[in-house]
């Protein structure tokens, strides 16, 4: 099998489902209209609500939904083989993923760019919100445990990367300076900022850092997990114009690269894909392919932090109601295109199947470094990069990803301590918040050893919140949606579909951490569980009041509940 | 339009779409930080009216008339419902 043919049946998917399918939803299911008065121009403050070019916010909208997940989880998956992951991808960014951005942008816009959570107090009631609270705060929490892991094993794995990966920090530093210190020109900015970076990978190519054995006493990957929660930590209570935002843009402009390096390689080289359609010979351990790999796979078939995203700040900028297709739906597009790079990588990238069984030895194992060392291969043999310089600039883009989405989790979290403080009475301040967000994020990183093996046990677990959080954003779209008497069951199949693979894989779960006798992980398990079923039960109580109501007329607008939301 | 004419067109599209790129994630944070500074000037200016000793009043005082208009949502923002000074009435 040629790679360039999944490559091109991927992407032709993903584009039709967004040439067709999405106009079928955003004319027939969310009616989309131009002359909507979008809450850019309603309620327009030059801060929150500005009505943005729509090329521009769905660069926003990608660049802050793209994180390293997208390639963790299908690096993970092909172990099942490649198929059920690139059905997946496809199926779930168009049928799914697709579905759920467009309508997060959509319900939003037309409440006045309500955030899901202040949106599904409102549909769903008090409880929903809660229980939005308690889902988020669990996604978030375990990004940054789960991130942690990812990145140090990059650092150990490649040492190439340890140089431009704390480089790229002194780069962000310096355009923070140039921008509003020195005002320099952002173009010639950005691409000095970009060639010092591959300066940085150049250099760090050139001279691998190679810590030994343990350090300070600690194994050289948690040596590392420490030292990026003490940088994440540091970062997450800088002024955000310092590092936080330069950081995000250079990783954005870092990001079209990667992707256009990865996807240009494969056209050039098309490489054969070695593994196993289907893996009928996984290794022993590796749980069953149905419910795992639709936890597995999260980000890049369906997330849901992108609502989030669309409803916390995209849908504010919408300068039209029908960019919301563009902006949504193809942003879940190009999330899709990330994971489907991923598989390309950890499948075509080997030589032979052996090669592949060696690095897919036990569930867990390929991961990051297998789309870094797979994606290295491709990107050698299409563009002609040494292989050594190709894996570099992979595992540093994996990095940065991961560690931007640390850096901004950690800050988000913090604000969620300060918040739950606020309630009980309590005070707490900036440092002492971060410090909680680091001990509790630290305690799940080594809850299973001193290596940080619990920041990966985790992953599915992160999956299965994300998918929970996907679900209750769904089930609020398709509470919206029987009010107006529209159709629901593009919406309500997603919605069942995870609703129920979620519950499966967090029963599945619990027998293993059960097994392991991974008391933490247990209660983690636990409380998702109780979470899912939560939801389950809250979305069938408002879906079944919401066809009692009287409908509501597309005309009018809805009525404001509260002041404006600035929650996320 | 002339090849050079459209060059910087595409310039300024360029330039203005990077610019928003660039700011626009951040701005909600830029804003807040802004009026929590705007809220610090504020109990500056209002400290010795407050009751707080302040030994820049001699300069401060001059700016009560230009922050009355705010002072409102200041006092509200701060926690307090009710106006805390007697002298203004403005709730």
């Amino acid at each position: 099998m040629n790679s360039i043919v999944l490559a091109v049946v991927g992407v032709a998917m993903m584009i039709l489902g967004y040439l067709l399918y999405s106009k079928f939803v955003a004319r027939r299911i969310y009616k989309l209209q131009d002359s909507f008065v979008t809450p850019a121009h309603e309620l327009g403050d030059g801060v929150d609500y500005v009505p943005t070019n729509k090329y521009v916010l769905w660069g926003h909208h990608f660049t802050s939904v793209a994180g390293a997940a997208p390639i963790v989880g299908p690096a993970i998956a092909v172990i099942w083989g490649w198929v059920p992951a690139f059905l997946w991808v496809t199926l779930g960014t168009v049928f799914f993923a697709g579905v759920h951005d467009l309508g997060a942008l959509w319900a939003s816009n037309r409440h006045q760019g309500k955030s899901i959570g202040s949106l599904s107090g409102k549909y769903i009631g008090h409880r929903g919100r809660n229980l939005f609270l308690v889902v988020i705060f669990l996604v978030l929490l375990m990004v940054n445990a789960a991130f942690a892991v990812v990145i140090s094993n990059l650092l150990v794995g490649t040492p190439t990367s340890v140089i431009p990966t704390w480089g790229a920090i002194v780069v962000a530093l310096l355009i923070g300076q140039a921008v509003y210190r020195y005002r320099w020109n952002l173009a010639v900015v950005s691409v000095v900022g970009v060639v010092a970076l591959y300066a940085l990978i150049l250099l760090g190519d050139r001279f691998p850092v190679v810590l030994p054995e343990t350090v300070l006493g600690l194994p050289a990957n948690a040596f590392w997990i420490v030292v990026l929660f003490v940088y994440a930590g540091i970062a997450s209570v800088l002024p955000v114009w310092m590092l936080l935002q330069p950081r995000d843009y250079i990783n954005g402009l870092q990001l079209f690269i990667a992707l256009g390096i990865l996807y240009g390689a494969v056209l050039i080289s098309a490489p054969t894909v070695v593994a196993p359609a289907f893996n009928e010979s996984v290794p022993a351990g590796t749980p069953s392919i149905v419910p795992l790999l639709f936890v597995t796979i999260a980000c890049g078939a369906i997330s849901g932090f992108h609502g989030i995203v669309a409803s916390g700040t995209s849908s504010k900028q919408l300068d039209k109601e029908t960019d919301a297709r563009f902006v949504g739906y193809f942003g879940a597009v190009g999330e899709g295109l990330l994971a489907l790079g991923a598989i390309i990588a950890t499948t075509a990238g080997f030589r032979t199947i052996a090669d592949w069984e060696a690095v897919y030895s036990a569930f867990g194992q390929g991961g990051v470094a297998a789309f870094v060392q797979g994606g290295a291969s491709v990107v050698n043999s299409g563009l002609g990069i040494p292989p050594s310089l190709s894996a570099t600039i992979l595992a540093t883009m994996a990095v940065l990803f991961a560690a931007t989405t640390m850096d901004t989790g950690i800050r988000l979290q913090r604000f969620v301590v300060q918040e739950a403080g606020h309630i009980m009475g309590v005070t707490i301040g900036k440092v002492v918040a971060t410090l909680i967000v680091l001990a509790v994020a630290m305690g799940l990183t080594f809850s299973a050893g001193a290596d940080g093996s619990g920041g990966m046990l985790i992953w599915p677990l992160f999956g299965t919140s994300n998918q929970l959080l996907a679900g209750l954003t769904l089930s609020m779209i398709a509470v919206i949606l029987l009010r107006k008497g529209r159709p629901v069951l593009p919406v309500l199949v997603p919605l069942v579909f995870l609703l129920v693979m979620s519950v499966y894989a967090l029963i599945v779960q619990l027998g293993q951490f059960w097994a392991a006798e991974n008391w933490f992980l247990l209660v983690l398990d636990v409380i998702i569980l109780i979470a899912a079923v939560w939801v389950i039960f809250e979305s069938a109580i408002a879906m079944s009041q919401a066809r009692k109501n009287p409908p509501e007329l597309d005309e009018e607008p809805l009525p404001s509940t509260a002041g404006r939301d600035r929650s996320l | 339009m002339s090849l050079p004419e459209r060059w910087r067109t595409a310039r300024a599209r360029l330039g203005a779409g990077l610019r928003e790129f660039y700011a626009a994630p951040y701005r909600r944070t830029f804003a807040r930080a802004q009026r929590d500074e705007e809220d610090l000037f504020m109990m500056l200016v209002l400290s010795e009216a407050l009751g707080v000793p302040n030994p820049a009043s001699y300069y401060t005082v001059e700016l009560l008339p230009v922050v009355y208009d705010r002072f409102h949502d200041w006092h509200r923002r701060m926690g307090m419902e009710r106006s805390p000074l007697e002298h203004i009435s403005c709730c």
